[in-house]
């Protein structure tokens, strides 16, 4: 790939991602305090009545065609202190082809223990109605590789998924490091479909664990970095290594006190099956008092 | 390059749509019926009944940032951020949750509130804090207490 070619698909990544971000910028939000990771999930839960308006890019490149540039919208709400529920909105661009909607997710979150333990395990469970143009890789299952993105988008659509994927997300933090574990089970809902496994693994600390005692947008504590680390484990029929992509990825997220996150994990993929690089960026705002507002709506107020 | 088209699918996307509305529904139904019922007096007593839950190896722990002239502010910038949502800019008390100057709270020890702080009080809606590191719970820490218990009483 030429390095024009290259300029030129991350432009049009860049404007879209440069209007997101300003939309992100004008609202007004709480202070955020997230975590760097993309795919691996840590044992916290977004804080309750807040909803966080997330907006994903994940750059591919794909030997044997075309490139693309997946996104995807997270409107993550703090149900409870105990429960989040999220709603994904997935798409892409596979340059030369075409833009699509690839679907939608519904992913929950429950805290297991009142308190924090040693180990401290989150139920993760998500429905997924995708389609087999899907492209934003936020997990790795089964016998997934980069030929499975091969197909144009106009054929790939055509296939139709409805999913339910399963994890156990394990997390600990100790002395500013957060070390978290999440095994991965998915089930295509055809009884046919063998049940997939997966897994990603992930640490991160942020740069300074003491908080400096003025408002500052470089301090050390605002970065928080890490790696992680994803791939998939073959499927019920023939589980294992053989046929299977794996990536790490360091990450890096910058907590701005204005209010918003930023996010960025360049992927390498770590054998012949993987996409040799994943680029994924992200930007987050929370906004504070959400579920109060509307439950005032309803005549909710006490 | 050939021209980019848009194939939307309505159809998965109203599904996503009405997925989520029934979702955020629910969820909100439920975070609502969480908030204990009764004056604030009542609401109040329920949380600060959490303070005698710390183990006593954790109350009866230091704070390590006492001492340090920048803890305070440096409290006061992470409550703010995180905590005056719900207890208010000054720690009066809101809504969602009770005044940290409240003499419950003020005669707790340090390693009582750090405790709090650190496992939250999940079942009444507090989430847990440990995601902060240490160091900035024990600062915030040092800036509750250096509030004081104010000379009126609501």
């Amino acid at each position: 790939m030429g390095l024009s070619t290259l300029a030129g698909k991350l432009t049009t990544v860049s404007k879209t991602s440069a209007l997101l971000l300003f939309v992100l910028l004008v609202a007004n939000a709480s202070r955020a305090q997230e975590s760097p990771y993309i795919v691996t999930y840590d044992h916290y839960l977004e804080e309750p009545g807040n909803l966080g308006i997330e907006y994903f890019s994940n750059f591919g490149t794909q030997r044997g065609g075309n490139d693309f540039h997946a996104f995807w919208f997270e409107f993550e709400y703090g149900a409870t202190a105990w429960w989040t529920t999220e709603l994904y909105l997935d798409g892409q661009t596979t340059f030369g082809d075409s833009t699509i909607f690839t679907g939608f997710r519904w992913e929950n979150r429950f805290r297991l223990l009142q308190h924090e333990h040693f180990i401290n395990p989150v139920f993760y469970i998500e429905y997924e109605q995708i389609n087999g143009a899907d492209k934003i890789i936020k997990e790795m299952e089964g016998h997934d590789v980069e030929s499975s993105n091969l197909d144009p988008n106009g054929l790939a659509r055509q296939e139709h998924k409805h999913e339910l994927e399963l994890k156990l997300i394990l997390s600990k933090t100790f002395k500013g490091w957060n070390v978290a574990v999440n095994p991965l089970f998915t089930k295509n809902l055809l009884p046919s479909e063998p049940w997939e496994f997966g897994y990603a693994i992930g640490t991160s600390r942020p740069l300074a664990l003491k908080a400096s005692s003025k408002r500052c947008s470089f301090c050390p504590e605002n970065f928080v970095a890490g790696v992680e680390m994803y791939g998939g484990l073959g499927d019920a029929k023939s589980p294992g290594l053989h046929e299977t992509s794996h990536y790490l990825a360091p990450v890096v997220a910058w907590n701005l006190p204005s209010d918003w996150t930023l996010r960025l994990s360049p992927g390498f993929g770590l054998n012949d099956n993987s996409h040799r690089l994943l680029l994924r960026w992200g930007v987050s705002h929370e906004f504070s008092g959400f579920g109060e507002m509307i439950g005032r709506l309803f005549g909710g107020g006490r | 390059m050939t021209k980019q088209t848009s194939l939307l699918r309505p159809r998965t996307l109203t599904t996503a749509i009405l997925a989520g509305t029934c979702a955020l529904g629910i969820s909100i139904a439920l975070a609502q019926s969480e908030q204990p019922v009764g004056t604030n007096k009542d609401r109040s007593s329920h949380y600060y009944a959490e303070l005698a839950k710390a183990p006593e190896k954790a109350r009866t722990r230091a704070n390590p940032r006492e001492g340090d002239p920048d803890a305070v502010a440096a409290g006061r910038k992470l409550f703010e951020g995180h905590c005056a949502e719900c207890h208010g800019d000054t720690a009066e008390g809101a809504k969602k949750a009770p005044s940290l100057r409240a003499q419950e709270v003020q005669q707790a020890t340090p390693g009582t509130l750090f405790w709090i702080l650190t496992n939250g009080v999940v079942r009444r809606g507090m989430p847990v804090w440990s995601k902060l590191p240490e160091p900035q719970r024990w600062q915030i820490v040092s800036y509750l207490k250096s509030l004081g218990v104010p000379e009126k009483q609501p």
